[in-house]
């Protein structure tokens, strides 16, 4: 067994160790729950250790039949692109718990099943990402909408119900679409190599245009659900307003980057030519997104809803990117993928305590709170920082080297883009000003500042936000080669200085 | 090229600082202010001693170079983290950390009464730290890192007393209206990636000889609108005003001496753009030209000390604006007004901090009058620092302005003619709006209340603001004798063997006639404030009015951006949840209605539903009959 | 014979079963139609088996035969808890699904 498949399992060895845990033992399910993640987190860094970064290929790679008379087999392993992001869910998974310690009580199900289902999710997040079987990741991708649906109805706020529905059967439709589109490529597959799903084997196909246009639309519409994309975002607002924060954390800042991931990994590999011919479209909708989520994040009242349009554009920052097709660009847009969960993470963390201290979302509700919880209003305000994506913080690496290497190819993408930095600066300043300063509002004077069990969960993640910032080569490092395979698959070549020396 | 390894503490120190009082918190508040002097005087300490290292080397191998790390590096897109340390830099390295120094001492004294005194020293590394960075940064790269910084800290800053609304709005002002002009800078460095392959100031300047003027003026345009929102020039100025929201010492700092001034370090650090597309000199000397008027004529109506000088520095800004502009020949003059600016404008801003201190905060000059009794050492600073600005030989401001004033009438033309005749005509406003300034506050009879108790600063404050006032004096002289400061930039903006162009008229009859104006509008203004009431009368020209209204660009800014945004977001918002989230609710709606139809169906009864499948299969086996057939 | 007819007598038997489960009201006679035609089915498959010459068909006839045992088993108890609550073997009266 692989480090892996050990990384993958080991919440479920948590998950069966709580389902033995006494449901009264609250206490003891979530200490239980946060060091089997703490193992996870520290196994995962071992194999980022271990990874050899100068390497291109899939490493740590692992295969096992499953359903051999369809070619389908438990097969994983990572490259720079997939470690990066299994990095990330093993490092929010125990922050989101340690930081939502309460968020689990007064749901409709129990604590327990609430930790349980944290940890499912964790196995499938990093199963979806290490997945090199096609098949195997479709399963996982579908198979973690359900752990999500019952964290949302079960434990969120206001119109929890109607959220959660309305996520699942946006996901559902996507992934109708990719299923669809999966079994066209295996038949093709068994027409021209025999019938397999191994991702490195179906890359190698030749389709003709049409047919590869139709399948490689099924993939993308999925993956442009599920990291949003103008115009099939609607889902994500109400979701974000509606889950706990470690629900919106691991939403937005971890299972969202499937979509991402699933078009630098499938649709780019496996279709090149139709995503020459798509290219000018998507790079369209991106600009729409980074400009649309930023005026509409602007214009929200609720700090949920504000977050999850601030993401919607830092979405299509990062589609921008991946389909801008130069190495800037595309390692870019990994590493911002990296950035942006962090950057949620902190922003849905820090707002969700605000939130649960004043019990209510609004942000017209707060003000004044720089002088009542300095520690709390201080990391609220540097993680909008990283969402409007100052310099000297990680985000503004990524956000420029997607700038500039759409720059290159496209320039009136980038520059329409560009234009997005001033509305960043106003949704996250409009927001610090009416939540943090000003007179202290009614009802905020006696709010308590930020606890030690708090400060332990939003200071890794500030320590990482501002420390890949000043120095992000070693994930860059790691990033740079996978993202040169995909750029050499789909036959770009990044474009020359006009003049260069 | 030298290499260096110690020009990092430069920064790393007051970067260091500023953490640490922030990270401790109430911990430091006993000693934060020391430490972060401190700091501040060993920044000074290296930059003084770098700069007789420097002195020490001759030609190229006075620029000083150090790579700390490898920043970026993506395909062909790498960025180190390094500095340069040059002949322009070291010259704002003295300015930041020395002038920087003497605010740290004065703010010990001025905001010893306020709670978060620790914070704001925090703050002052901050933005040290920043600045350093933008001047030092050997890329354009390096240098948005600094430009934001200094920006973050000014955001900062302004909104220091962030609980009163309208500061925490001028701070959100500040930082906005400064991100207008990043989105040039982002562009800027896009296009020059695009174009040489890199963003070193080293390696654009030996592109730039092979690159097309379309895309040279592109690159000068986009720094020019970064300059424009950092250095509060035409069309991005309307946030200075607002920033004297934070406390005195900073505006002192960043909102006088250095942050603002930094978009004149951007054009003549970029001098090989700039000297290689005409199209992009002439759009900076109109902004320039046009923000020293504009400058100056809304300093003649206010009455907020702060804001009169906060006025002014946007008008000396614009004549620095309007020198880099002029080519080779105007760096020199632009970067040593700049300097001298740094002595007498720092200096009269901790002057007029002196005057509030004494004044209970009082900041309207309406209320002031008759002050040179009461505080005779923050007069006499304030009146050096105030010959030194409108130009009074032998005060600083005579050598450096003089020079501009004639650099633009040399340059040739009608636009020589027109620059010049701006540039004059501003010298005269300056004089008349400065000596009301003076005339107001510190001459006449007194305005105030009872309650003022007006009195001298303690040593902390006034030391300070003594040094600066030998600044004003000297310094013009110092840099200006034998064209100490144009040698020294020489070979920084390439000036070597360029001729000035034809001289419209002598040096002397430029001083002469600058002179003149200058004792004209001193002139005008003592005549106009023999008399001044205490409440700003309302029954003025509408030209008054509108300087007192900024000339209205506020209401056009609102008028043309800020309302019809907001409509756009509502409309969005509305658009969002109606028309696109509407389609997606209409299609599960229709589902809904077509199963509803199809539910009649499903009569219950058993036998209808065996009839049916009895039916379909019949229908299923002729179908396949029929096709088989 | 021709053995076809067995297969005609097989079509006859599963018409009329079919027949009696729509038009047929009481559920005994419905079930009665039911396995009806499961043993019209029955006897196509033997026919089937015998015309072919193996032995699938039959097989496939005995498994058929114990799903209909079960399905007796099952279906009677239905009807008869069904006869007990309601006093009534009409399957028309058993359309609570619908409500």
């Amino acid at each position: 067994m692989s480090i892996l498949t050990t990384i993958e399992l080991l919440p479920l060895v948590g998950v069966l160790a709580l389902i033995f845990t006494p449901k009264a033992q609250s206490k003891l399910i979530k200490q239980l729950a946060v060091a089997v993640s703490l193992i996870t987190l520290a196994i995962s860094v071992v194999m980022a250790l271990r990874f050899k970064s100068g390497t291109t290929g899939f490493q740590f790679v692992e295969s096992h039949p499953w359903i051999s008379s369809f070619g389908i087999n438990y097969a994983v392993g990572v490259d720079g692109i997939a470690l990066v992001l299994i990095l990330l869910t093993t490092i929010l998974v125990p922050i989101v718990l340690v930081a939502g310690w309460n968020e689990s009580e007064g749901g409709r199900f129990s604590v327990k099943t609430f930790y349980i289902l944290i940890l499912i999710s964790e196995t499938m997040m990093v199963g979806v990402f290490a997945a090199t079987d096609v098949f195997l990741f479709y399963v996982i991708f579908e198979a973690m909408l359900i752990p999500v649906y019952l964290l949302i109805g079960g434990y969120g706020r206001g119109d929890r119900a109607a959220a959660a529905l309305k996520f699942l059967l946006y996901s559902l439709f996507g992934g109708l679409l990719m299923l669809a589109a999966l079994i066209g490529t295996y038949i093709i597959a068994t027409n021209q190599i025999g019938g397999t799903f191994d991702l490195t084997k179906l890359a190698t196909l030749t389709i003709d245009k049409p047919t590869q246009n139709w399948l490689f639309l099924g993939f993308f519409i999925a993956f442009a659900i599920k990291a949003p994309l103008w115009p099939l975002h609607t889902w994500l607002p109400k979701a974000a307003k509606s889950a706990t924060p470690g629900t919106s954390i691991l939403l937005l800042g971890v299972m969202d980057k499937v979509g991402t991931y699933g078009m630098i990994r499938f649709c780019m590999t496996l279709f090149p030519d139709a995503t020459k011919t798509f290219t000018p479209a998507i790079i369209t909708l991106s600009v729409i997104s980074v400009l649309y989520g930023a005026f509409l994040a602007i214009g929200q009242k609720d700090i949920n809803s504000l977050i999850a349009f601030t993401s919607i554009s830092h979405f299509g920052v990062i589609t921008l990117g991946i389909f801008a097709m130069t190495s800037q660009g595309l390692s870019g847009a990994t590493f911002y993928m990296l950035n942006h969960g962090f950057s949620t993470a902190a922003l849905f963390m820090t707002a969700g305590w605000m939130v649960y201290r004043r019990k209510s979302s609004q942000i017209e509700d707060f003000g004044g709170l720089q002088r009542v919880t300095p520690v709390l209003a201080w990391s609220f305000f540097i993680a909008g920082l990283s969402a409007l994506a100052l310099p000297g913080l990680s985000s503004f690496i990524s956000e420029f080297l997607v700038l500039v290497g759409t720059f290159t190819r496209y320039p009136v993408a980038a520059i329409l883009s560009t234009f997005a930095i001033i509305l960043a600066a106003l949704y996250v300043l409009i927001a610090v000003q009416k939540s943090l300063h000003g007179e202290v509002k009614p009802g905020n004077e006696s709010l308590t500042d930020l606890g030690l069990r708090e400060k332990i969960a939003i200071a890794p993640v500030i320590a990482i936000i501002v420390l890949l910032g000043f120095y992000p080569k070693p994930v860059l490092d790691i990033i740079n080669p996978a993202s040169g395979v995909v750029m050499q698959h789909a036959g770009a070549v990044d474009p020359v200085a006009k003049a260069g020396k | 090229m030298t290499t260096s390894t110690h020009l990092v503490y430069l920064i790393a120190l007051p970067l260091v600082s500023a953490a640490i009082l922030l990270l401790l918190g109430r911990i430091a508040d006993k000693w934060g202010h020391i430490l972060a002097t401190l700091v501040s005087a060993s920044a000074f300490a290296i930059g003084v001693s770098e700069f007789f290292a420097m002195k020490s080397r001759h030609g190229d191998a006075r620029a000083a170079t150090q790579t700390i790390f490898s920043w970026i590096s993506v395909g062909s897109f790498k960025v180190d983290a390094a500095l340069l340390l040059d002949q322009l830099s070291i010259s704002f390295v003295l300015l930041i950390t020395g002038v920087g120094t003497l605010i740290h001492i004065y703010s010990i004294a001025y905001m010893s009464h306020d709670r978060d005194r620790r914070r704001f020293f925090a703050y002052l590394n901050l933005f040290i730290a920043a600045m350093l960075l933008l001047v030092l940064g050997n890329s354009y790269l390096n240098l948005y890192v600094g430009w934001e910084g200094v920006g973050l800290a000014s955001y900062l800053l302004i909104g220091f007393w962030n609980q009163k609304p309208a500061y925490a709005t001028a701070a959100k002002k500040a930082f906005v209206a400064n991100r207008v002009g990043d989105v040039g800078l982002s562009l800027a460095i896009m296009i020059a990636f695009a174009q040489f392959g890199t963003v070193t100031f080293a390696g654009v300047k030996a592109g730039a000889p092979h690159a097309s003027s379309a895309a040279l003026t592109a690159i000068g345009a986009m720094l020019l609108l970064a300059a424009a929102g950092k250095s509060a020039q035409f069309p991005l100025q309307s946030w200075l005003g607002d920033a004297m929201a934070g406390p005195t010492p900073v505006s002192a700092l960043i909102h006088a001496a250095t942050m603002v001034t930094a978009g004149v370090y951007l054009i003549t650090r970029s001098n090989f753009i700039f000297d290689a597309s005409s199209t992009a000199r002439l759009l900076v000397v109109i902004v320039g030209a046009i923000t020293l008027l504009f400058g100056a004529i809304v300093g003649t109506a206010k009455d907020d000390i702060k804001k009169a000088l906060a006025a002014s520095t946007m008008s000396q800004i614009g004549y620095m604006i309007l020198a880099t502009g002029l080519g080779p020949v105007g760096y020199a003059f632009a970067i040593m007004h700049l300097l001298t600016h740094g002595f007498f404008k720092a200096g009269m801003f901790l002057g007029a901090g002196s005057v509030m201190h004494g004044m209970d905060d009082e900041v309207n000059m309406r209320k002031y009058g008759g002050l040179a009794k009461f505080m005779p050492i923050t007069t006499i600073t304030f009146g050096l620092g105030y010959l030194a600005i409108i130009g009074v030989p032998p005060f600083a401001g005579f050598y450096s302005k003089d020079k501009i004033i004639e650099t633009a009438f040399n340059a040739g033309g009608t636009k020589g003619i027109l620059l010049g005749g701006a540039a004059l005509l501003g010298a005269a406003i300056t004089a008349f709006y400065m000596t009301r300034v003076v005339v107001l506050t510190f001459a006449g009879s007194k305005r105030w209340d009872e309650k003022a108790h007006p009195h001298e600063s303690p040593v902390l404050m006034w030391l300070p603001m003594a040094i600066l006032a030998i600044g004003s004096v000297a310094s013009g002289f110092l840099l200006a004798s034998g064209s100490a400061m144009v040698n020294w930039l020489a070979p920084v903006v390439n000036a070597s063997g360029v001729e000035g162009g034809k001289e419209l008229m002598k040096p002397i009859v430029v001083s002469l006639l600058a002179l003149g104006v200058v004792v004209v509008g001193v002139a005008f203004a003592v005549i106009k404030y023999r008399t001044v009431p205490s409440v700003a009368p309302e029954d003025v020209s509408i030209f008054t009015k509108a300087a007192r209204k900024d000339l209205y660009q506020d209401s056009l800014n609102e008028a043309l951006l800020m309302r019809p945004g907001q409509k756009l977001t509502s409309g969005l918002v509305y658009t969002d949840d109606t028309l696109v989230d509407g389609a997606v609710r209409s299609v599960g709606f229709t589902l809904a209605t077509v199963s509803g139809w199809v539910r009649k169906l499903q009569n219950g009864y058993v036998r209808t539903y065996a009839l049916v499948m009895l039916i379909g299969l019949l229908a299923l086996i002729a179908t396949i009959w029929m096709v088989t057939l | 014979m021709d053995i076809s007819n067995y297969l005609f007598l097989s079509a006859i038997l599963f018409t009329i079963g079919a027949v009696g489960v729509v038009v047929r009201r009481n559920a005994i006679v419905v079930f009665m139609c039911i396995e009806l035609m499961l043993n019209a089915t029955n006897l196509a498959f033997v026919t089937f088996a015998r015309i072919n010459g193996n032995l699938d068909g039959q097989v496939a006839s005995f498994f058929t035969m114990v799903v209909a045992a079960c399905e007796v088993v099952v279906g009677l108890a239905i009807i008869v808890t069904m006869f007990r609550s309601r006093r009534s073997a009409s399957v028309d009266d058993a359309s609570l699904l619908k409500r």
